[in-house]
């Protein structure tokens, strides 16, 4: 580009900037409403479904959305800084079994206490989103293919620990701590850890220098590392924390089935990035919010469940799921390009005088 | 003025005649005359930013003039995009041909005009073949069936040299073809050219080094801030003319700086080398002064500035900040050694676009600017309305996107996010590119302002008339090497140009 004059700069990157800015206030306006319409869906399924599905408000139904939303609540949470910075993580569900497993295998057969047991498999999970992060920025893979790679490749492993076979026989002391009400409610104990996470997630995000360097990369890492921002390092630590979450969802799941499986949560990953991106993160990266995600998982359990309730089979909630996620994606691209249409058409009318 | 040559013997190939194309509110092109005879090699010069990539793109049919008349043979041209050029019988090779790696020479040459046999397969004799002829036509010799991959940059530009001839292009544009070749790959070039000529094309070469323009060329029109200067035989011109029309211009409309108190020195760089791209580069910068890194577009000033602050890595050579080494490599270890750079291209490096003033304003100094860890209480709104007060940014709101801001308020905005980080080093790449005249004035009485402040500032600049105006002194860069150290009394508009042009360099 040595040839590139002063004049050439502005030329191309004019238009860009009037096509992005168009995008950009189609896509302010539609994510303020974005956030505020998640809100308003999940009061309305809520609503409709407390009135027209008979189990839905029961104290017993409510304990079991809850607890049937932590895992998904936990997932959602790293993998929303990870989407921020442009990236993907597709291997969570297959690290939990993973996970899983090995927490089954070490308690058949290592004589190791449950403590340090589940010590280790969190330091697992860690390693094995520390894996995935060594792919992406150590050596410049798209985390697409690279985690659609481990996604396999763990789910593989899971079954090489323990085969077909599943450990069942934990303390039942622990597997009871798992599943228990907070005294007098219908509330899980499973709920409070999770929503101390979200809350150091929400404030990393939202109110350290570190949530702001994941913004900048997300949009822009060329700027965001003249800005003095270590963008592979940044999301090398991102996928580890994955992992090491991904860690503390296996050994939930195992105590709360009280069972060790190697196909433990298949197919979760599925339903995280759908709850990320209802929830108004952009896929692109760059945009999104906590809050919005927690919105978003709340949503899409409260659908989940009362689809489950009213007998509505597995099949039909995979359509629902897929069908939700594609829309999320679509839905606010194409209304910013509407804007933008819009926005372009008002300029061609009212053209600057040169 | 006319556009006629003074002795034109024969009828133009192609005119172009007042041609103007304005991008918002910057003229890239006011009113250029141009006329290629068929047989002759003629040489656009002028500095950077003098519209002659403008003129190329829009002979290629990227750019469409907002006014003027284009001809052909006599006859009106309209070129709407590149298809339309391509049909005009316009070839345009740049410095860096872009052929598709994976495929053969011969596909490249015939990419989407494949010669075919029965149902539609592609004939690949029949093409490797044609190929062949084209190469021999050149004198040339490059194996059709070998992969575009690996290619040397010279072969690169014949082979698109070759897809010119296949569609029977008779003007040959030449953006810088020379840039990156050795001098056998240029003699070897210009032969070529000088055959194509004899055959009765025109072409229409561009390049910094004069001893190639006056070497190959039989004409000379010179381009200065858009505007058409200047066409003549290259026999009536030398070498001094040629520059002086280049650079002749009013300096004393720039905001000059001011004297300040030299300091001690702040940045020290010794013996910076990166393979391929500079070498040995060395320089100091004193508190109080503005040192001008100047040169032309691709010497190597940029990439100089990425690798001090750490955006690139080096192969050789120490930087050393107030006397302490900076290890390599880091931008955030350089902004806490109190290094900032404004860097070239505002939109990509500068500005996250897409995010609002004041978290831009801010994010070099986020961490300095969180308590206990945390970013709350309006700490960064606060420093924003600090800096952009002082710096005068007009933004409806500090929440508005950046990208809304026009070019001078979106400098402004870079500007105060690093002069936020209280630098003592300020390295500015192209402080004024592409910002009005009121901004530019204001951008100028600001660096002024910080060098008397005790600032060492770093500026790159394109622009003579701003290295003249506020530059202490004068570093000039020629194809990687710092070839000319001048001090403010000596740089003038020629003594730059000549060394910048590789003319004269006695370091």
């Amino acid at each position: 580009m040595a040839h590139d004059s002063l004049y050439a700069a502005p030329s191309s990157s004019s238009a860009e900037t009037e096509r992005r800015t168009g995008r950009l206030t189609g896509l302010r306006g539609v994510l303020g409403s974005w956030d505020v319409a998640v809100v308003v869906a999940l009061v309305v399924a809520a609503l409709l479904a407390g009135v027209s599905v008979e189990s839905f408000a029961t104290g017993r139904n409510v304990q079991f959305l809850l607890l049937d939303l932590v895992p998904l609540a936990m997932l959602a949470l790293p993998m929303t800084l990870i989407v921020i910075t442009g990236e993907i993580d597709l291997s969570v569900a297959s690290t939990v079994g993973l996970c899983s497993t090995v927490m089954g295998q070490l308690w058949l057969s290592s004589g190791l206490s449950l403590e340090l047991i589940c010590v280790l498999v969190v330091l697992l999970g860690a390693v094995l989103g520390a894996v995935n992060g060594v792919f992406v920025t150590g050596f410049g893979l798209p985390s697409l293919a690279v985690t659609i790679g481990t996604l396999a490749l763990y789910r593989g492993l899971s079954f090489v620990v323990l085969g077909d076979q599943a450990v069942a026989d934990f303390p039942a002391s622990w597997t009871a701590a798992a599943v228990r009400d907070i005294p007098g409610t219908s509330i899980p104990v499973a709920v409070l850890p999770v929503l101390l996470l979200a809350l150091v997630f929400g404030v990393v995000l939202h109110a350290t220098a570190a949530g702001r360097a994941l913004y900048a990369m997300g949009n822009n890492d060329q700027a965001a590392t003249f800005a003095g921002v270590s963008v592979a390092r940044t999301k090398f630590w991102l996928f580890v924390a994955s992992g090491a979450v991904c860690g503390l969802v296996g050994i939930f799941w195992t105590l709360r089935y009280a069972s060790a499986r190697g196909d433990n949560a298949t197919g979760l990953e599925l339903t995280v990035v759908t709850a990320v991106l209802l929830g108004g993160v952009s896929i692109f990266g760059g945009r999104g919010g906590l809050l919005g995600v927690v919105a978003g998982v709340l949503l899409l359990g409260v659908l989940r469940n009362a689809l489950q309730l009213a007998d509505v089979d597995a099949n039909a909630l995979t359509i629902v799921t897929g069908a939700l996620l594609v829309a999320s994606v679509v839905l606010p691209n194409a209304v910013a390009d509407v804007r933008a249409r819009l926005h372009r058409r008002r300029q061609r009318a009212n053209p600057v005088a040169p | 003025m006319s556009p006629e040559a003074p002795g034109a013997d024969n009828a133009p190939l192609l005119v172009l005649d007042g041609v103007t194309k304005s991008f918002g509110a910057v003229a890239a092109l006011r009113g250029v005359h141009l006329a290629l005879h068929p047989g002759e090699a003629h040489a656009l010069v002028g500095e950077n930013g003098a519209g002659k990539s403008t003129l190329v793109k829009t002979l290629a049919g990227a750019h469409t003039p907002d006014t003027g008349r284009m001809a052909l043979d006599g006859r009106p041209l309209e070129l709407r995009g590149p298809a339309d050029a391509r049909a005009a019988g316009i070839a345009v090779i740049y410095q860096e041909p872009t052929l598709f790696p994976d495929l053969s020479v011969a596909e490249n040459i015939f990419m989407g005009r494949q010669p075919l046999r029965g149902l539609r397969r592609i004939d690949t004799t029949a093409m490797n073949r044609d190929a062949e002829r084209l190469f021999e036509r050149l004198g040339v010799r490059i194996d059709p069936t070998r992969p575009a991959r690996g290619l040397s940059i010279a072969d690169q530009q014949l082979v698109e040299i070759a897809k010119a001839l296949s569609f029977d292009a008779r003007i040959l544009v030449m953006d810088e073809p020379t840039a990156a070749l050795s001098g056998v790959e240029v003699e070897r070039l210009f032969g070529v050219a000088r055959s194509l000529c004899e055959r009765g094309a025109a072409v229409l070469f561009i390049s910094h080094r004069f001893d190639e323009v006056f070497d190959l060329c039989q004409r000379i029109t010179v381009l200065r801030d858009g505007a058409w200067v200047s066409t003549d035989r290259t026999a009536d011109l030398t070498v001094d003319e040629v520059v002086r029309r280049m650079v002749g211009r009013d300096v004393s409309s720039l905001y000059p700086k001011q004297d300040a108190p030299v300091r001690g020195t702040l940045l020290e760089v010794s013996g910076l080398s990166r393979a391929g791209v500079f070498s040995d580069v060395s320089f100091t910068v004193r508190g109080g002064e503005i040192v001008a890194l100047a040169g032309l577009v691709g010497a190597g000033r940029s990439e100089v500035a990425r690798a001090v602050f750490g955006v690139d890595r080096y192969d050789a050579g120490e930087v050393r900040v107030a006397g302490r080494p900076l290890p390599p490599g880091s931008p955030r270890r350089a902004i806490a050694a109190g290094l900032a750079l404004v860097p070239e291209d505002r939109r990509q490096q500068g500005l996250v676009m897409e995010l609002s003033v004041e978290r831009n304003a801010t994010l070099a100094r986020r961490r300095a600017l969180s308590r206990l860890g945390l970013l709350i209480g309006g700490a960064e709104r606060a420093e924003a309305q600090r800096w952009t007060r002082r710096l005068q940014v007009k933004a409806s709101r500090l929440t508005a996107p950046v990208g809304t801001l026009s070019g001078g308020n979106q400098q402004k905005v870079v500007l105060a996010k690093w002069l936020a980080t209280e630098p003592r080093i300020l390295i500015i790449d192209e402080p004024t590119r592409g910002i009005d005249v009121g901004t530019k004035a204001e951008v100028h009485r600001l660096l002024s302002e910080l060098a008397n402040e005790g600032l060492a500032i770093l500026m790159i600049s394109s622009e003579l008339p701003e290295v003249l105006g506020m530059a202490d002194r004068v570093l000039v860069m020629h194809e990687g090497r710092v070839v000319r150290e001048l001090s403010r009394a000596e740089a003038d508009e020629t003594s730059v140009m000549l060394a910048a042009t590789g003319q004269g360099a006695t370091a």
